[in-house]
């Protein structure tokens, strides 16, 4: 048995049994992390010796018998714009390259009361403006499966962490397809959860109205495991909702029969890979006969969606990256005249070209002149794209489409060309503007042998029977399990 | 909508950015782009419609203004890049 081969919930089995120790577990990932990390590189900051003391502690705690608790002695890994007290959160980018964060975000608060064990901080997409992972100042991460491709982003340390064994599970944050995208191109299962279900509370802010905290995991248990770890309401958030907390993991019935899925003709169009939608199709078989009625539907909404979220992303981005400016976050420019020029030359030095992009778009569409017609126009597209889902909604109880029209692309593809990045989140963006639910779950390889996600978007606060319906997918299709063995990177590349 | 390059330099120095000469050509090319596919939103059928701001709008939320004390003030003064007795330091505004 390789340890890092196992779920959480597989984890908790063998300690409960006392298998195996929670030492065991810290060791072998870091055993796995020392052999694997060079050739991935999922990681901006190793915790090593931190995760090693700790694990100890943690051990001799329960040895002790001072706690008892269900996820104590488990490791994480931790999107690097998630704070962490005492540890770097850098967001990827020069700008805080050195930045420590003074306080935790209410999701560590919540995972350090398990005690949980952190094994570090995983590179993205310079503060998540990306889809590919290779806008990280530090490096690129690369695909477990292929290590000549991308992992896909923002939160593509996270999903490559978690598809090469590095952690048993992972934060990332999704504001437009952040972790289901990468969790479709690292074969992993990613949620987004509804806006508002989990604080984001010291999540380093891309654009407000859109990010949200969600699980990477090896399955859909985990998945949901670690959903009610990290969901409920916060006073530090006023965005979070306060309402009743539901038990995740109960959801999980392994039976689809009666629900009632539509499948939106829209998503399956223009653009997409033929393997891929010969993969979506043979699941949609799968859930015709584990007894689910699945049926085609119109959405006409993916393309309005996609130019109103960058146009509202971007707008709110300009905004929040504001802070930025020299002062209090570590990066500040050597030479400077006077303030203006130290705030002018901080920022073009410390942020990198896509953030720089997204700032200039973002402040011109919400310049005099341009307001109206770009960023009034995407706050009515998303009245319409809200309407539409609202409508889908009465008739089904989740909508199933593919998460990428793709599978994970060559490193270096598409770094140089913008709107060709942009157009790949064409699947997910819709579920942030209208502030859903969606998961990400493995439905198949295509010829190459690169995994292919399909997303399954359910109610507002209804992650209850999206989880179910990933799950008993699972139960019939299986995970496409990890990759243990990655290949050799080529040395020519 | 056609973007001017004097128009994407008044852009940028709102947003306190600088480009470079070199790359002025860049930036305006990727804004052009992207401005051309998001000019999709003036065709949605959207005239009859209100804004959304936010996924979750119904109501505001409110609580008492009751001041909490952040006592760590190493840590807070750990990132700032000059300091002096227990405070950020920054260059003079008024010259």
């Amino acid at each position: 048995m390789n340890i890092t081969d196992l779920t959480v919930h597989e984890l908790q089995d063998k300690l409960a049994k006392k298998e195996i120790t929670v030492l065991d577990i810290t060791k072998a990932y870091l055993q796995n992390i020392e052999e694997k990390e060079d050739d991935i590189k999922a990681f901006v900051t190793i915790l090593k010796d931190e995760a090693l003391k700790q694990a100890e502690e943690v051990q001799g705690k329960i040895d002790e018998g001072e706690i008892k608790g269900e996820f104590a002695g488990i490791p994480i890994g931790i999107k690097d714009n998630i704070c962490t007290k005492g540890v770097k959160t850098t967001c990827s980018s020069k700008m805080l390259e050195n930045f420590v964060s003074p306080y935790d975000a209410t999701v560590m608060e919540k995972i350090n009361k398990e005690n949980m064990i952190m094994l570090g901080k995983l590179n993205m997409d310079e503060f998540a403006m990306g889809g590919s992972t290779e806008y990280s100042y530090f490096h690129k991460t690369r695909n477990p499966w292929n290590l000549n491709k991308v992992p896909g982003g923002s939160s593509g340390g996270s999903a490559a962490a978690v598809a090469a064994n590095l952690v048993p599970w992972a934060l990332g944050s999704d504001t437009g397809g952040s972790i289901r995208q990468p969790s479709s191109f690292c074969g992993v299962v990613g949620l987004k959860p509804t806006y508002g279900l989990v604080s984001r509370y010291g999540l380093v802010a891309f654009a407000s109205s859109l990010d949200q905290i969600g699980p990477i995991t090896k399955d859909v248990k985990d998945s949901a495991i670690l959903l009610n770890i990290i969901a409920g309401h916060d006073d530090k958030d006023s965005t979070s909702a306060n309402q009743e907390k539901i038990d995740y993991v109960k959801a999980l019935k392994n039976d689809v029969k009666g629900l009632k899925i539509g499948v939106p003709k829209e998503f399956f169009g223009e653009g997409i890979n033929e393997e891929v939608k010969a993969s979506l199709d043979k699941a949609i078989e799968m859930y015709k006969e584990l007894g689910a009625e699945v049926e085609e539907c119109s959405l006409d909404i993916a393309k309005y969606s996609l130019a109103a979220y960058y146009i509202i992303a971007c707008a709110e981005a300009s905004s929040n990256l504001g802070r930025f400016d020299g002062i209090r976050y570590t990066y500040r420019t050597k030479e400077f005249g006077n303030l203006k020029e130290l705030y002018k030359k901080t920022r073009s030095e410390g942020f990198g070209p896509e953030v720089k992009r997204r700032i200039i778009l973002g402040t011109y569409v919400l310049s005099s002149g341009y307001y109206d017609a770009y960023y009034k126009k995407a706050q009515k597209v998303r009245t319409l794209v809200m309407n539409e889902f609202k409508k889908a909604f009465e008739k089904y109880d989740v909508l199933l489409t593919p998460t990428s029209p793709t599978v994970a692309f060559d490193i270096g593809s598409k770094s140089n060309n913008p709107l060709e990045m942009y157009l790949a989140d064409i699947c997910t963006v819709s579920v942030n503007i209208a502030g859903l639910p969606g998961i990400s779950i493995p439905c198949g390889l295509d010829k190459e042998g690169m995994p292919i996600g399909m997303q399954l978007i359910g109610k507002r606060f209804d992650e209850s029977t999206i989880l179910n319906a990933a799950y008993t997918f699972e139960q019939k299709f299986g995970t496409l399990g990890t990759r243990q063995n990655v290949p050799k990177r080529q040395e020519n590349n | 909508m056609q973007v001017s390059r004097e128009e994407i330099l008044h852009i940028a120095n709102l947003a306190s950015l600088e480009i470079q000469e070199n790359e002025v050509q860049k930036y305006l090319d990727n804004l052009q782009d992207i401005l051309d596919f998001a000019d999709v939103v003036n065709n949605a059928p959207v005239d009859n419609l209100d804004i959304t701001i936010g996924a979750n709008e119904e109501k505001n939320v409110f609580r008492k203004d009751e001041v909490k004390v952040f006592e760590d003030n190493e840590s807070l003064l750990q990132n700032a890049v000059s300091k002096e007795q227990n405070m950020f330091k920054i260059p003079k505004v008024i010259s």
